[in-house]
């Protein structure tokens, strides 16, 4: 254990924390030197955003004390915390989003003159300042609810720094970033530190780590296991002081062997909300033990598609056939019956119920089916052995959460409930979208290894994901969809990372790319 | 004809008004995220204690005062159950009705010899030209209740804090996201408490409004569904003061037509004409209801460390 002294911007000793029986956090220590970009490694429900939530002040921990600068601080509220300098960016966002992105970054801590009026000017120009510091780049008239999830990140780092934040704690920041994203806040965080700030990262995505943090603090079920400095370590050494086991990045399949086809897309158009085409004559097929990963660039018409084939948007002409059935603008519940499951992107919004419990979560389809419901009554214990068998067998914790609100499991939790309601199901077509967003890579290899293991029962699934490398380390097919339609099809193997990004940009296969 | 339109907009006003401080009560509270149907109990108190202090001291004014006290104690148990105990908020307000109507006409029976009614005030709240006599016809015409110029002025100051002020900002916050003004250190319970208990202090002036400037007394059907009229204008008028200002006008216009095409040997009889202000209300809020935007956090507990 190190000394306190001047030299770090935090340090953290003793912090212990339960909710109710549950001890989320044992006696945790984090020490964070100055200037440097420090990153939080943990498995999902390991108590990291907990810890962070503390030392912001949202929580009060159970016993602990919290150093800042080598001082001894007691952080009793986010008001004292962000008065000490502190600084943090939720995984959740905390933005009204009717606001404008101005109105956001001044709430709280507004410029006023007589009468409590607000006046804008100085903390525009205080704003302007640091975004031209920081190449923070937004327009601060828009609203909020306008912006893309990267600017919004951006309102919320602006927020913290107009506060005057020297400590910026971020929360699994790039979990909802596009890669190109994820350079910029990559970019961003190394202007900060060059500036003298301290920054510390929430990701599970080693890589990053690896790429812009100089030390990292481990924590395994609410124990401080480690701090290493990234540069001694690799992604692998990390991954097995996270999960204390060997774990493969990389997963086995076994060879590729398909079936006959069961699901086609034929010249598919659909509408975005706006009116607008997004879908532009799309084609695709898909066959028995196949998985075909669908690559892409956000904001080509994914979303849209997907809602088509879950019936969940209209389709204006084309065909969608699973099995030889038509199934477009039918309905979500036919689609479920025809054997098509879908894991989505965002699953507090398609998922889960956030305020029903994990048992109810977990039969949230099959609650009209036998045995989980007799002649109008559910049955509770079928609902509990089903639940139970779901938390085993996908290792969701706490073990005993079935009657705990979902809400209060770890984000990543309530990913592997929805993987493994979904799966149960036994779908002859699975759609997942994102479906290790937000994972530890504990359980993405879990999730990895489910799928593949779907695939080997000969069920068809449909893979798309904004990373590139899971859909390249997945699939047996690779789709690049650009601009509505496919861009491009490969076989496994047959492309590499540039090929595809290439066609991702929207480039054509015979045009030599040099 | 000018007279009689004159008379129809003299009563729109006059019958708006106690709608006006209500609903802008409706609109702060509701705001601020902490839905207050217990406005009509919060009214009913108002305007039995404005009567009677009234009554007792001979002063209107420091009977309207008292009355937007007993509205804010009555907001304060309001706020309590539901920013503190984080009951139900639709709970906590019908149990706000109930007490405010039955508090009134029980304390009303203790200090009036056992009637529900109280004895009239020996003085109303003034008109605005009242300082003039009933000299000039024309200005008896126009002659409004003092509270009809309170209420606008209610309104305006409402919308300036609301818009234009820190206050106002982090009002609006709350009822959207309360994590949010809690993440950068502002308190939500303290808020939420203030704009409740503001919310009965300007419902009981509401009530007070009826019992000391329509009529001189406070009687059982004094506050008969004013309350939750001007929750059905806070809707209308898509949570904004100027909106609910208009919405509250136009349920006035309502009230004001009872009146004008009540008098004489009508078709209609007076009971279904009765009627009127509430299936205009409650065509209303068919019609309007599900469209507008309702502040997204209104009506749920904010819950310190929920997620
Ligand atoms: N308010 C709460 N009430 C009850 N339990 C909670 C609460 N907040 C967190 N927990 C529990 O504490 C544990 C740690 O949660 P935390 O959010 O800190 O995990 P995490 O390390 O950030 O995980 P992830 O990577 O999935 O975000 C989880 O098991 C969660 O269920
Ligand atoms: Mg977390």
């Amino acid at each position: 254990m190190v000394e306190i002294s001047k030299k770090y911007a935090v340090q953290m000793r003793g912090i212990t924390k339960s909710f109710g029986t549950f001890k989320v956090l044992d006696d945790v220590e984090l020490d964070v030197k100055k200037g440097t970009i420090h990153a939080i490694l943990g498995e999902n429900g390991a108590g990291k955003s907990t810890l962070m939530n503390i030392l912001y002040g949202l929580y009060s921990s159970d016993s602990g004390e919290i150093y800042l600068n080598g001082k001894l601080q007691f952080l009793k509220n986010t008001a004292v915390a962000i008065k000490s300098g502190i600084g943090m960016v939720h995984q959740h966002f905390m933005l009204v989003d009717k606001f404008t992105v101005i109105q956001n970054i001044v709430l709280g801590n507004e410029t006023t003159g007589r009468f409590g009026i607000i006046k804008t000017r100085e903390s525009r120009e205080k704003v302007k300042e640091i975004i031209d510091r920081y190449g923070l780049n937004v327009d601060l008239n828009r609203k909020v609810r306008d912006l893309s999830v990267g600017q919004q990140q951006r309102v919320e780092i602006l927020k913290a720094l107009y506060r005057g934040a020297d400590l910026l704690i971020l929360d699994e920041p790039t979990a909802v970033l596009t890669p190109m994203e994820i350079e910029d806040l990559i970019r961003i965080m190394g202007s900060l530190v060059a500036d003298g700030k301290t920054i510390i990262i929430i990701t599970h995505k080693l890589k990053e780590i690896k790429k812009s943090a100089q030390e990292c603090t481990i924590i395994r079920r609410g124990k401080f296991i480690d701090r290493v400095k990234v540069e001694d370590e690799t992604e692998k050494t990390l991954a097995k002081k996270m999960v204390g086991r060997e774990i493969k990045l990389k997963v086995d399949k076994t060879p590729f062997n398909p079936g006959e086809e069961v699901f086609s897309i034929k010249n598919l158009h659909v509408r975005c909300c706006r009116g607008i085409e997004t879908v532009k004559g799309l084609s695709l097929s898909i066959r028995r033990g196949e998985i075909l990963g669908l690559a892409g660039i956000e904001g080509n018409g994914q979303k849209e598609l997907i809602e088509a084939l879950l019936c969940a948007r209209h389709v204006d002409s084309g065909e969608i056939r699973i099995n030889g059935e038509e199934i477009q603008n039918t309905s979500p519940g036919n689609v479920l019956k025809c054997g098509v499951s879908a894991i989505h992107a965002d699953r507090h919004k398609y998922g889960i119920v956030l305020d029903f419990s994990v048992a109810e979560n977990a039969i949230l389809e099959k609650y009209r089916d036998k045995p989980y419901c007799e002649r109008g009554f559910l049955n509770y214990k079928e609902r509990d052995k089903f639940t139970n068998k779901l938390i085993s067998e996908y290792d969701i914790r706490p073990k005993d959460c079935k009657d705990l609100l979902i809400r209060e499991l770890s984000g990543g939790n309530q990913q592997k409930l929805v993987i493994g309601r979904e799966i149960a199901n036994e779908p002859e077509l699975l759609i997942a979208v994102q479906p290790t967003r937000g994972l530890d890579v504990g359980a993405i290899e879990y999730v990895h290894k489910t799928l593949i293991n779907l695939r080997d029962k000969n069920k068809a699934i449909l893979l798309i994901s904004l990373e590139l490398d899971e859909i390249m380390d997945l699939s047996d097919t690779i789709a690049v969809m650009y601009d509505g339609a496919i861009n491009g099809v490969f076989k496994s193997g047959e492309a590499d990372e540039n090929d595809i990004g290439f066609l991702m940009a929207g480039g054509q296969e015979n045009e030599q790319c040099c | 004809m000018l007279n009689s339109i004159l008379f129809a907009i003299t009563i729109t006003l006059m019958y708006s008004a106690p709608l006006v401080f209500a609903a802008l009560g409706g609109v702060i509270s509701e705001k601020s995220g902490v839905t207050n149907i217990g406005i009509e109990g919060m009214m009913s108190i108002g305007a039995f204690v404005g009567a009677s202090v009234g009554y007792y001291t001979g002063n209107a004014w420091s009977g309207l005062i008292c009355a937007g006290l007993s509205g804010g104690v009555l907001a304060l148990l309001h706020a309590i159950a539901s920013v503190t105990f984080q009951a139900d908020q639709t709970v906590s307000g019908i149990a706000i009705n109930l007490i405010g109507s039955g508090l009134s006409m029980f304390l009303s029976r203790l200090f009036f010899n056992g009637a529900t009614t109280t004895l009239p005030v020996p003085q109303k709240l003034p008109k605005i030209f009242g300082f003039l006599g009933e000299k000039y016809d024309f200005i008896n015409c126009i002659n409004l209740d003092i509270t009809v110029l309170l209420s606008l002025l209610a309104v305006m100051f409402t919308w300036f804090v609301m818009y234009k002020t820190k206050w106002g900002l982090r009002i609006r916050a709350l009822g959207e996201h309360p994590a949010a003004v809690d993440s950068v250190g502002v308190s939500v319970y303290r808020a939420r408490y203030i704009c409740v208990i503001l919310s009965g202090i300007l419902a009981g002036i509401g009530g007070a409004s009826v019992t000391l400037a329509i009529i001189s007394q406070f009687t059982p059907t004094a506050i008969s569904g004013q309350g939750f009229i001007a929750l059905a204008a806070v809707i209308f008028g898509k949570w904004k003061p100027m909106g609910a200002y208009c919405a509250c006008l136009f349920f006035g216009f309502a009230q004001a037509l009872v009146i004008m095409l009540g008098g004489g040997n009508n078709a209609i009889p007076t009971d279904i004409l009765a009627m009127l202000p509430y299936v205009m209300t409650i065509i209303v809020l068919m019609l309007f209801v599900g469209r507008s935007s309702a502040p997204k956090a209104a009506g749920k507990p904010y819950k310190k460390g929920s997620r």
